[in-house]
């Protein structure tokens, strides 16, 4: 039977979360989910895109500015264009910041420290393939991993996202409020994570993969995963 | 031929390297500290390269114009 959902995880020179995207997209019923190698050049026959965590390219010169020249990212823009399902964890949403593919980009946390902690995020927008199983205001518990996650665009850029509904998830306390105290690296807004003007190209910073299995600390991720899920189900059964 | 490309954070944009310098600055004994911010200069030698190529690595790789400005200096 063919798979409900077919992932490419694609993996860069300093990638270090690939498998762990892997294992929890496996973890899902019908989801088949593929190691893709950085200098593939097609994504042809995949009805989403994973971009994982990790350091690629040592994080030289800044973070995902070297990656995003990969020979894969042609593909991966050219599958944004087409309405694919793009997913950018941590350093994956780095490099969609560097591609052009989301607004703005990631500064080093506010602190100058490497925040490695579990921290709510308060979901914004259920109106996107990502997050429809979610509630709007419904508060998850998803671990941070990173140095360079403070968010950042130029006023008009912020004001365009916020008035488009493309802030997806931000940083709050326990019980869902949006406070300075819960900023864990000075991002605007207090964002964690933003969608394209397209709704199909979602970048965070969090680690929803970390958060998939109650065994592994928390299955609070499961939900954007299975948001994608059901979108593609939908897709194709139109 | 020989540049300089040096890229530096925007004016807007906080610099919180360059503010924890400026303050160690202060603990040293540095008087009237006012700014301090911290950047990257990155020395290339290439051949056959036009400056024309150069801005633009300098704009695509080298910066990211959301939030940092460059300057390239041709040497030689």
């Amino acid at each position: 039977m063919a798979p409900i959902m077919k992932v490419a995880v694609i993996q860069f020179p300093g990638s270090n979360c690939d498998t762990d995207c892997q294992a929890a997209l496996l973890s899902f019923p019908g989801v088949e989910a593929e190691i893709v190698w950085h200098k593939e050049t097609s994504l042809a026959g995949y009805d989403a895109v994973v971009l994982p965590g990790g350091f690629s390219y040592g994080d030289y010169l800044r973070c995902g500015s070297i990656a995003r020249f990969s020979p894969i990212m042609g593909a991966v823009r050219a599958a944004a264009d087409a309405g694919v399902l793009v997913l950018g964890i941590c350093n994956g949403f780095q490099i969609l910041c560097e591609a052009g593919l989301l607004p703005g980009t990631l500064l080093r946390n506010n602190g100058l420290l490497f925040r490695c902690e579990h921290l709510h995020l308060r979901v914004e927008n259920t109106d996107t393939p990502f997050t429809s199983v979610l509630h709007k205001g419904q508060v998850l518990d998803i671990p941070i991993a990173h140095g360079e996650g403070n968010y950042f665009a130029d006023p008009e850029t912020l004001a365009q996202i916020e008035a488009n509904g493309q802030v997806l998830v931000r940083y709050c306390d326990a019980s869902g409020n949006v406070t300075p105290e819960a900023n864990p690296n000075g991002s605007l807004g207090n964002i964690a994570g933003i969608c394209s003007h397209g709704r199909n190209v979602f970048g965070l910073m969090p680690h929803p993969e970390r958060v998939c299995d109650p065994l592994l600390g928390g299955s609070e991720g499961r939900g954007i995963f299975q948001s994608m899920i059901e979108a593609v189900a939908q897709a194709k059964a139109k | 031929m020989k540049a300089v490309v040096t890229v530096m954070p925007k004016p807007a944009i906080l610099d919180p390297a360059g503010v924890a310098a400026g303050r160690a600055m202060e603990h040293l004994g540095l008087k009237g500290v006012r700014s301090v911010r911290i950047g990257k200069s990155i020395e290339i030698e290439v051949d056959g390269a036009d400056e024309k190529q150069l801005h633009e690595i300098a704009h695509d790789l080298l910066s990211n114009p959301v939030v940092e400005d460059y300057k390239l200096e041709i040497l030689s």
